[in-house]
């Protein structure tokens, strides 16, 4: 059987079914799905690569924004307070509770972070027509295992429930953080909706002939 | 494509191939690190179920504090209380926000128990034969993986109200150890979600299928208009 398939190169295995496929790459804007299990095997986009790096660089911007102002403002009988998002991440000051401030502040700050910054260095030679640089591979693997532990988009979801919980507590004002912190969440959405990781992978491989 | 019924295929494994689960590049089966992402190269994991139950019986352990322990302590002028999850929905309903109740009660309640029952039907499922097809058992298998990040939610709430809350003498709060034992839970269980490995609940129908279908060699994905 193998012997047919000696151009393994133009093979392609369904990550969740294993179901194999010759490679036809779609035109721009289509995209090739698994035929049992519908998962989108191939989705180029025009121009995808240069996109996802301007808007890695507006994500890189906005959460250094995000950190510096203030997120929510509360104030109530005379007292008020304000909260950056380092403050939410490091809230847990009690004693073993110490241990979930690291992990919060990965999980909504560092690795959406480390996942742009990853992209950036994957893609700017690829935009080029270069050769990618050498810890490429390595980069865009990690980049992809982070992908489900950026919860960005759930801490922005969180900040509307907190919101109400404390609504009738006291008055709540939104910082220049919030609104940059929720733009962020919208441009990470939309830049996930470029990536078509199969393209990604096949300008990365080693054998391709630059 | 034969078989459509069925829903047969030819598979990587049935073709003597291993498929890259990152990158889907396809190798010879004996090749164990893909030589284009780098990814480690198995062609059904063996270990896969055995890391799924490990993770998800850490998980649902620390389910059980994260209920029974407070999730919150508020601290007004008058009094002191703390709640735990499902307490904290119920004042809610009490205040009257029951949209917000509800979105509580589903992301920490509703979504860890359903999730804690699928990973276990699929992963059951994986050695028997159930009623249930394959293409709804993957369905079932990206909802569980697409939701179960979501149940941060109620930790990140917490994260929120503690920073923010802290005014002096009029009122504060501070997280409890439920938040803890919580972010645990929802932490093993996308991990135990992650360990399964789909292509077991597809395997079935090939294993099953065998002498009917002959292989008919490797067609093409389905080419569809993304803005349909």
């Amino acid at each position: 059987m193998a012997d047919t398939f000696d151009d393994l190169e133009n093979l392609i295995a369904c990550p969740h079914c294993d179901a194999l496929y010759h490679v036809v790459s779609p035109k721009v804007g289509e995209r090739a799905v698994c035929h049992r299990c519908h998962a989108v095997l191939i989705a180029p986009k025009r121009r995808a690569g240069m996109s996802i790096i301007m808007l890695a660089l507006s994500v890189i911007v906005l959460v250094f924004g995000s950190i510096w102002f203030p997120f929510l403002t509360i104030h109530t009988s005379g007292f008020s307070n304000s909260a950056t998002l380092l403050d939410a991440a490091f809230a847990f000051t009690d004693g073993p509770l110490l241990l979930l401030s690291l992990p919060v502040l990965a999980l909504i700050v560092v690795i959406p972070l480390a996942r742009v910054m990853l992209l950036i260095y994957v893609l700017w030679p690829v935009v080029l027509d270069r050769k990618p640089y050498q810890k490429a591979r390595e980069a865009f693997l990690l980049s992809e295992k982070l992908r489900p532990w950026s919860m960005a988009e759930i801490f922005a979801l969180g900040c509307a429930v907190a919101l109400v919980k404390v609504a009738d507590l006291a008055l709540i004002g939104f910082g220049p953080a919030f609104y940059m912190f929720c733009t962020l969440v919208v441009i990470i959405v939309v830049q996930d909706n470029y990536m078509c990781r199969w393209s990604i992978w096949a300008s990365l491989d080693p054998e391709r002939d630059v | 494509m034969s078989g459509t019924g069925q829903l047969a295929a030819l598979t990587a494994r049935e073709a003597g191939l291993v498929g890259c689960r990152r990158c889907t590049r396809v190798w010879p089966i004996e090749r164990t690190e893909c030589g284009r992402c780098g990814a480690s190269l198995e062609s059904r994991d063996p270990k896969s179920l055995s890391r799924v139950w490990a993770w998800w019986t850490v998980g649902v352990m620390f389910y059980f504090p994260a209920n029974l322990y407070p999730m919150l302590s508020t601290r007004t002028l008058l009094s002191t209380s703390e709640s735990t999850i499902v307490g904290g929905a119920i004042d809610l309903i009490h205040h009257g926000s029951i949209g917000i109740a509800v979105v509580i009660l589903v992301a920490s309640v509703l979504i860890p128990m359903a999730k804690f029952l699928c990973i276990a039907f699929l992963a059951l499922s994986a050695r028997r034969n159930t009623d249930m097809s394959a293409g709804s058992r993957q369905h079932l298998y990206e909802l569980v993986e697409y939701v179960g990040r979501w149940s941060m939610i109620d930790v990140f709430v917490v994260a929120i109200l503690s920073a923010l809350v802290q005014l002096n003498v009029a009122a504060s709060i501070n997280p409890g150890p439920a938040s803890l034992s919580f972010a645990l839970s929802v932490i093993f269980t996308m991990l135990s979600a992650q360990a399964f490995d789909s292509r077991l609940i597809w395997d079935r129908i090939e294993d099953a299928d065998k002498p009917a279908t002959p292989s008919t060699g490797a067609s093409s994905p389905r080419q569809e208009d993304a803005y349909s």
